[in-house]
């Protein structure tokens, strides 16, 4: 008989804490497979973040240090320069990388620092109940936008793999999202080719996933799996937004 | 080995390097940049050795705890304001029991202040700084070469209780001259410390963490660290004291106030007047056995510190209501010379009737 399915050795076998229809566990699981695919599993550290996936080390069995909100890309910097030969990636939330890390994140990101990012993207402050991310849509009623995001008062929805993408210390953005099979396959190819930038020491390396939240976003799961077509992925398309390996020399 | 003349900010710079520090992280503040200068001078030379100039003062503590998770030596330096910024990253490290130096060439305050040297982030240092029950161990020179001297200690004292270690300095510590030796040379490869993260290899993967959903375990945690906290005060408190056999007035002073205090004790002496200092060189621990014994034959105590009365509290406190304080502070960045300080010492001298 084939072997269609495994559960990943670096996958913990715990119970995930996270909502039904919540993308972090289908994140968590595409790492811990990329992770186990690329033999990455005993020179792995990965930074967790404050927020519904603060309890990730509960689930990757791999070395993992939790950091402050919004400070993986700086905590991922120390561990990178001090062991170039260990592999970091930090999982962060948009409220982490988008809003009080943007800093840390921007300019590891422009020094080329030869680190992974894994950014979920659910457009709303998880853990804390549902309040606005720097992500929000416009219009989308979270805890502390009641009436909806209004730009003139609040802001737009920030876009982080179109704003990084420009700086010459990333090798490779892409934004991806773990909506659908085919958009679950892509994201795996996505986090696959970050690591490997890694490897190769190209520089920065980001994957930016549409994550639904259903119970924030107050919808069923299949809802909530539409959304991030429907709505979301309008205004975060999916797409490559650099990739070093595929630019063709200017001379 | 022979003396050189250096300033107190690059001559933390050496004696870090001679301690084995491997990653410094910094952001630019006056009156420190000639220490984040050296090690981009210095350190980024080094086989294996990391220098980063951050875009923040968290940046730089937050790659501090990066590196110390790999177990490196590491270090960072600031001066008031952007200690203030480290508060987040030195209470993460202190709650995941994580060894770092951080150097305060403390200025003026409170707010932008000025850059002048001032001691008014005692409080800030001796009582953790950050959120959260925590101490950090505060060591407080009061020459160049005790700068270089307790920096070597730093380490090692941030090592062997896995705790961050403060230094702290003042402005014109960091910026004056003075002929420093260097007692030791950088080990070539310092072995990679217990306990640090760097992959799983051959043994089952570990977690830092400060997180946790459960109280209980978390108090745990708090006691934990508490009990340690207990075996540094017992093992690593650390003062000086000068003058003090036959003295009726003690002068409590730390850092280049002491310095200070030394020059106006050596005045007063001069007309006769039996002053003494005691010198806290750890701040926390503070040396308060030390005050209780000093208390036993002298009942005067005069506190001078360059701001409004902070350490003075811990004097207090370990007076129990014995003896008589009196207190003279400067705050601000102003600089009292040890004419001033004697002017000081001589008229609470005669008002309590010692002579």
């Amino acid at each position: 008989m084939k072997k269609v399915y495994a559960h990943p050795k670096s996958l913990k076998r715990a119970v995930f804490h996270y909502c039904p229809g919540c993308g972090h566990s289908i994140a968590h699981r595409l790492i811990c497979e990329v992770i186990d695919e690329m033999g990455l599993q005993d020179k792995t550290v990965g930074i967790p973040p404050p927020g519904c996936s603060v309890f990730a080390y509960h689930y990757f069995d791999v070395d993992m240090a939790e950091c402050a909100h919004g400070r993986g890309a700086a905590v991922a910097t120390g561990i990178k320069r001090a062991c170039p030969d260990i592999v970091v990636f930090t999982y962060q939330g948009d409220g982490d990388l988008a809003a009080i890390g943007t800093a840390e994140t921007i300019h590891a990101a422009n020094r080329g620092e030869n680190t992974t990012t894994v950014f979920i993207n659910n457009a709303v402050y998880g853990m804390t109940g549902g309040q606005m991310a720097p992500t929000t849509l416009r219009g989308m009623k979270t805890t502390t936008t009641p009436y909806g995001r209004d730009h003139v008062i609040e802001g737009h929805p920030i876009k982080m793999s179109e704003m990084l993408a420009p700086l010459e210390g990333v090798a490779y953005i892409e934004r991806v999202a773990v909506n659908s099979p085919a958009n679950i396959r892509k994201a795996k190819k996505a986090i696959t080719k970050a690591f490997q930038m890694q490897l190769d020491k190209r520089g920065f390396s980001m994957v930016e996933i549409l994550s639904p939240c259903p119970t924030n976003w107050k919808m069923t799961p299949i809802q909530a799996w539409k959304w991030v077509d429907d709505e979301m992925s309008k205004i975060f398309p999916l797409g490559v937004y650099k990739d070093v390996t595929e630019q063709k020399s200017a001379d | 080995m022979p003396k050189v003349l250096m300033d107190g900010n690059s001559a933390i710079g050496e004696a870090a390097i001679r301690a084995g520090c491997q990653c410094y992280f910094g952001y630019p503040i006056t009156p420190q940049n000639e220490l984040i200068e050296y090690m981009a001078t210095h350190l980024s030379r080094r086989k294996g050795c990391v220098f980063v100039q951050a875009e923040s003062e968290l940046a730089a503590i937050n790659m501090v705890y990066g590196a110390s998770v790999v177990g490196a030596r590491a270090m960072t330096s600031s001066s008031s304001p952007g200690i203030s910024l480290k508060q987040e990253g030195i209470s993460y490290l202190a709650a995941c029991e994580l060894p770092a130096v951080i150097v305060n060439m403390s200025r003026g305050g409170p707010g932008l202040g000025s850059i002048a040297a001032a001691q008014s982030d005692y409080f800030q240092a001796t009582r953790g700084g950050g959120h959260g029950d925590y101490r950090t161990i505060v060591l407080a020179p009061s020459s160049v070469q005790e700068l270089a001297d307790l920096t070597i200690r730093a380490f090692d004292l941030a090592d062997k209780y896995k705790i961050p270690v403060i230094i702290l300095g003042d402005g014109v510590l960091g910026q004056m001259m003075e002929p420093v030796e260097f007692k030791q040379e950088a080990p070539a490869v310092l072995p990679v410390r217990e306990g640090s993260l760097r992959g799983a290899k051959g043994r089952p993967s570990k977690i830092i963490k400060t997180f946790t959903s459960n109280p209980a375990e978390l108090e745990e945690i708090n006691w934990s660290l508490f009990r340690r906290y207990g075996l540094i005060k017992k093992q690593e408190t650390t003062f000086e004291t000068f003058m003090i056999d036959d003295a009726k007035l003690v002068v409590v002073a730390f850092g280049i106030a002491a310095r200070i205090a030394k020059g106006a004790i050596r005045n007063v002496r001069a007309e006769g007047l039996k002053v003494g200092l005691l010198r806290p060189i750890t701040l926390w621990p503070f040396p308060d056995e030390a005050v209780k014994e000093v208390v036993k034959n002298v009942n005067h105590f005069l506190v001078f510190e360059m701001n409004m009365g902070q350490m003075l509290e811990d004097v207090q406190l370990s007076l129990e209501g014995k003896g008589e304080v009196s207190f003279y502070g400067r705050p601000g960045g102003v600089i009292p010379t040890p004419s001033e300080v004697s002017r000081v010492i001589s008229r609470l001298y005669y008002q309590k009737g010692l002579k």
